[in-house]
């Protein structure tokens, strides 16, 4: 199937919806442990590709492993291993802090000792033990994207799956939220990072550019920089995604 | 009363109930915002901005202070300023189950206008969606969806525009593109305010106001901001990158250190810290590829700093 140190392969995926190919034969593959900045301009594949990685949608061609688990045949298992958190929803507003890691803890089946002890480190973590029965709706918005990051990795899982999760917070939170990214995967969890930053691009061990359904390039920041002999990932983005013929 | 100002607010407040107690959305703003320019409004979610644009174009009334556009009050004139400017709100609410040409249509027949006797002005940018003008707007990508509300936003030709977050969740080559298009109103004379949560296009504005807790943390040109910055920048990096950042932390004169880019920014007291001590005291951890030059703060550096001056 794969090698041992990598946690996400994908050969020659492909997602067509009727005529329309929205992921196009990408292949590539991830390291436990990486930080793996997942980009593309809007409309280019990102979600679809993203979604089938997930478990969510079935590829129309070519194959994908995430954990060991085929994405379609065992996309159940798929689910239980990974973390997923985006900007637009991850909490219930309507429940505390305490209810939210409950809730979460149980749907991936933690027993309610494991929950506790696990609520008690984040609660420690975030400096969020005298909130844990405050409303989520009630906690500026930094506090809630660091909660839904910790409630994402709640369940320990090997691989966590950020969708544009910095939209909109300040910029001490942007980089304490990134500091802890650096954080899980110093610890050994795989990150797979979708941002419209392109600072945050920068943050990344490896960047895959999509253009089009394809991917238009990938490597380290670094390299990207080389190859497109520019100063900055904005650069590199810019002068890869501006050659999209399709639009959204 | 001056018009010499497009906009001007003086001790505006706005305050939301919040279980028992009251907050501020817009805490006490005065400013002015001169005929013409592009005022950005930097600043995270939460900061108010949506606040202050709504007083602005009478959708949302002021609690106290004041505030006039072109001269209107923003109570007493109401009417008027609702005929002069244009407003694009942050989420999509144009009618989805109307076409691209029936949304038009529909905003300049309430503006007792036509499409054709200010195509001008948006022909730059309609011209864009013009081939799918029979499609329904529920259908449109994002960055389409994009041209038709400012399309819809300009057709009754505003001379005060009001953008609430245009760019957000956009990808970096279409907010490129939509800062081109602001350029071009602009030349056309139109004032236009808008706001952002992206840092990086600060420079994009002949003024900003950097916004936080309904409070303007600072007014200026962007290329003046990096003056207020009142510490020594230095921007690092070495391959260990993770490490270096615990190594720059335990540095007694680095007074705060945070990742940008693809370096790490370092503060410190005006002249306390020289970039070769840093360098020396980085190879002696073993970051032998370590590289340490003073940096020209941007502008969100100058957020970061004036957010928390102490830090």
């Amino acid at each position: 199937m794969s090698q041992p140190n990598i946690i996400i392969t994908a050969r020659n995926l492909t997602r067509k919806f009727g005529d329309f190919t929205a992921v196009d034969n990408i292949t590539f593959e991830v390291q436990k442990g990486e930080i793996f900045g997942f980009l593309g301009a809007n409309g280019a594949g990102k979600t679809t590709a993203m979604r089938m990685l997930c478990g969510l949608l079935k590829p129309t061609g070519g194959e994908a492993y995430v954990a060991g688990f085929d994405v379609k045949r065992h996309s159940e298992n798929i689910k239980r291993n990974i973390g997923y958190m985006s900007q637009r929803f991850s909490l219930y507003e309507d429940l505390t802090v305490k209810e939210n890691m409950r809730f979460y803890g149980g749907i991936y089946g933690m027993s309610i000792n494991a929950i506790k002890e696990k609520t008690a480190l984040v609660a420690e973590a975030l400096h969020l033990k005298n909130e844990q029965n405050t409303l989520v709706q009630d906690l500026p918005l930094g506090w809630k994207q660091k909660l839904a990051f910790s409630v994402a990795m709640f369940h320990n899982p090997p691989i966590v799956f950020l969708d544009e999760p910095t939209g909109g917070v300040d910029p001490i939170t942007r980089r304490e939220f990134w500091e802890m990214i650096y954080n899980a995967a110093h610890a050994g969890t795989t990150l797979f990072v979708t941002t419209h930053y392109m600072d945050e691009a920068e943050y990344c061990n490896r960047v895959s550019i999509m253009v089009d359904g394809r991917i238009a390039a990938m490597g380290t920041p670094q390299q990207l920089k080389e190859t497109n002999q520019a100063a900055s990932m904005e650069e590199v983005f810019i002068e890869l995604a501006r050659r999209a013929v399709r639009s959204e | 009363m001056s018009t010499n100002y497009a906009i001007t607010a003086e001790n505006l407040v706005k305050r939301y109930a919040k279980g028992k107690e009251k907050i501020h959305a817009v805490n006490g703003l005065s400013f002015q915002v001169n005929q013409g320019e592009v005022f950005g409004l930097i600043g995270p979610d939460g900061a108010g901005k949506t606040s202050l644009i709504r007083m602005l174009i009478t959708l949302l009334q002021p609690e106290s202070g004041k505030a006039m556009v072109q001269g209107y009050d923003v109570v007493k004139d109401y009417k008027s300023i609702r005929k002069i400017v244009g407003y694009m709100p942050g989420r999509f609410s144009l009618y989805q189950d109307l076409t691209v040409e029936e949304n038009l249509r529909f905003f300049a027949s309430i503006f007792n206008t036509t499409i054709a006797e200010n195509y001008d002005l948006i022909s730059d940018i309609y011209q864009q969606i013009e081939p799918f003008k029979k499609r329904r707007a529920g259908q449109l990508s994002g960055g389409m969806k994009q041209k038709l509300a400012l399309s819809c936003a300009l057709i009754h030709k505003p001379s005060v525009l009001f953008l609430d977050e245009p760019t957000t969740g956009v990808d970096a080559v279409s907010r490129k593109e939509f800062w081109e298009m602001l350029k071009r109103l602009k030349a056309e004379g139109i004032t236009i305010l808008v706001s952002t949560p992206y840092m990086d296009e600060a420079a994009q504005c002949d003024r900003i106001a950097l916004m936080q807790d309904g409070a303007f943390m600072n007014i200026a040109a962007p290329a003046q901001t990096a003056a207020l910055f009142g510490m020594d920048l230095f921007a690092v990096r070495a391959n260990r990158f993770y490490e270096l950042l615990q190594n720059l932390r335990n540095h007694s004169l680095c007074k705060n250190v945070y990742p940008f880019g693809q370096h790490y920014h370092v503060t410190a007291m005006p002249g306390r810290l020289h970039s070769n001590d840093l360098l020396l005291y980085l190879q002696q951890l073993g970051h032998n590829d370590a590289e340490v030059y003073p940096a020209t703060p941007t502008v969100e550096d100058v957020f970061i700093y004036l957010m928390n001056p102490a830090a």
